[in-house]
């Protein structure tokens, strides 16, 4: 089933219009606490925030370090390291194309992987940004709504398929096991995510040669 | 990002990458190919959401006293930011990260095919491969899983015709005979789990020399 989450469906309605779309600050209210804390930590420099994006992620991603086979120790390492990584690029978070937790799960597992095997892990060129990128909140919203759904289908699987896919995303299963699938909503998920890549295309159209 | 690209990363792939399971020669052909694929970039970007809707969901677990004050007493520290290599002529990044920024030195193989390993290691190879255009890649079948990511140029095989930022994925059933399309040379990005057996053009006594 892993397979057929390709059915790239279009959202309705499309991208909204930029003029006709609130900028973020008027409209954070709509937004998880954790993109909140995350926002105030990328325009603020919010410690407060980061303690509370701290509270919250660190023993998770303890835990997440000791599933992958790390002693508690090396597993706390990781989470300083992850939660300073936060810290120092939350310039490129962008509400519009990632949720913190998606954010802070690919941070974790570059981290992993590149303590395990003591090299950088192969990762993506990054997304240029535009300098004065236009924040649209609906985007940002639509996502969090598309991520609330895909943790109540999570939460709505049979155990062992929960625990299927839980193996699969902390890495406990090689892509040669991955050949059930998870029953999860991912091809929305995805489409708005592409939502938010074509309007930085866009956005960025203007603004480079 | 590359238009026309119509041969993706499969799921499991993808999964495995997002995880970080996949082994190192395959995790940088899927980089690469996503630093080309804004369609398999928001692919690989919804799966990293399910690993955060994992991540979200699974139960802490207690931190040393002390932790949290020491994060936080680091925060303004300073620390060395990386700074990534970025795209270079057909080269994305992640591939010019494994040649740490300088042009590929190339290995001749015969018929003005040539070769750059990239990595080599238990887990599997990764190098680029130069095809002259015209020219033939030595008929091979695999131990294992290949994948192909064409950077430059393109070639046809029994499958297909694979431009660049396409991606082939073999497996041990496919033997197949890619032939670089006329027009400008086809350079590849070619990640395989073990040493490829070639059935004719380099001897099988030869492929320890050539490393394939």
């Amino acid at each position: 089933m892993f397979t057929c989450e390709q059915t790239y469906e279009p959202i309705e309605g499309g991208v909204p219009v930029a003029a006709a779309t609130p900028r973020m600050s008027d409209d954070r209210s709509a937004l998880s606490e954790q993109t909140g804390w995350m926002l105030r930590v990328r325009d603020a420099r919010d410690k407060a925030a980061f303690a509370r994006l701290f509270d919250h992620y660190a023993p998770r991603l303890k835990a997440m370090g000791m599933r992958a086979g790390l002693g508690a120790a090396q597993a706390e390492e990781v989470v300083q390291d992850v939660m300073l990584k936060l810290w120092d690029r939350a310039a490129q978070f962008d509400p519009d194309r990632a949720q913190v937790s998606a954010w802070i799960y690919q941070i974790a597992r570059n981290q992993m992987a590149d303590l395990r095997r003591k090299e950088f892990r192969p990762v993506p060129e990054a997304l240029l940004t535009p300098e004065e990128p236009e924040p649209d909140a609906a985007q940002a919203v639509a996502l969090e709504q598309e991520t609330t759904r895909l943790r109540k289908a999570l939460s709505a699987l049979s155990d062992e398929q929960r625990q299927l896919v839980e193996m699969a995303y902390l890495g406990e299963l090689s892509h040669a096991q991955i050949k059930e699938g998870t029953g999860l909503p991912l091809g929305t998920i995805k489409s708005r995510i592409r939502l938010g890549l074509d309007r930085l295309r866009h956005e960025l159209k203007g603004t480079r040669p | 990002m590359t238009t026309g690209i119509t041969h993706h990363i499969p799921q499991p792939l993808l999964v495995a990458y997002a995880s970080g399971a996949l082994p190192h020669p395959f995790a940088l052909v899927v980089a690469s190919h996503i630093s080309l694929c804004d369609e398999c970039r928001a692919q690989a970007v919804a799966h990293d959401h399910a690993g955060g809707a994992v991540l979200e969901e699974l139960s802490g677990s207690d931190l040393s006293e002390g932790l949290k004050g020491d994060v936080l007493a680091l925060l303004d520290a300073p620390r060395v930011q990386a700074r990534p290599q970025g795209r270079v002529g057909p080269y994305p990044g992640p591939v010019m990260e494994a040649l740490k920024g300088a042009p590929p030195r190339w290995k001749r193989m015969g018929l003005g095919t040539r070769q750059t390993i990239l990595h080599d290691g238990p887990e599997g190879s990764v190098r680029l491969l130069y095809i002259p255009a015209g020219q033939a890649v030595p008929d091979h079948g695999h131990n294992g899983l290949e994948l192909t990511l064409v950077l430059q140029g393109a070639f046809r095989d029994e499958t297909g015709r694979f431009g660049p930022g396409d991606l082939e994925v073999a497996d041990d059933a496919l033997e197949h005979t890619p032939v670089a399309e006329p027009g400008e040379p086809c350079i590849c990005l070619a990640a395989t789990d073990a040493s490829l057996r070639f059935s004719s053009f380099v001897p099988r006594l030869l492929q320890p020399l050539f490393r394939i």
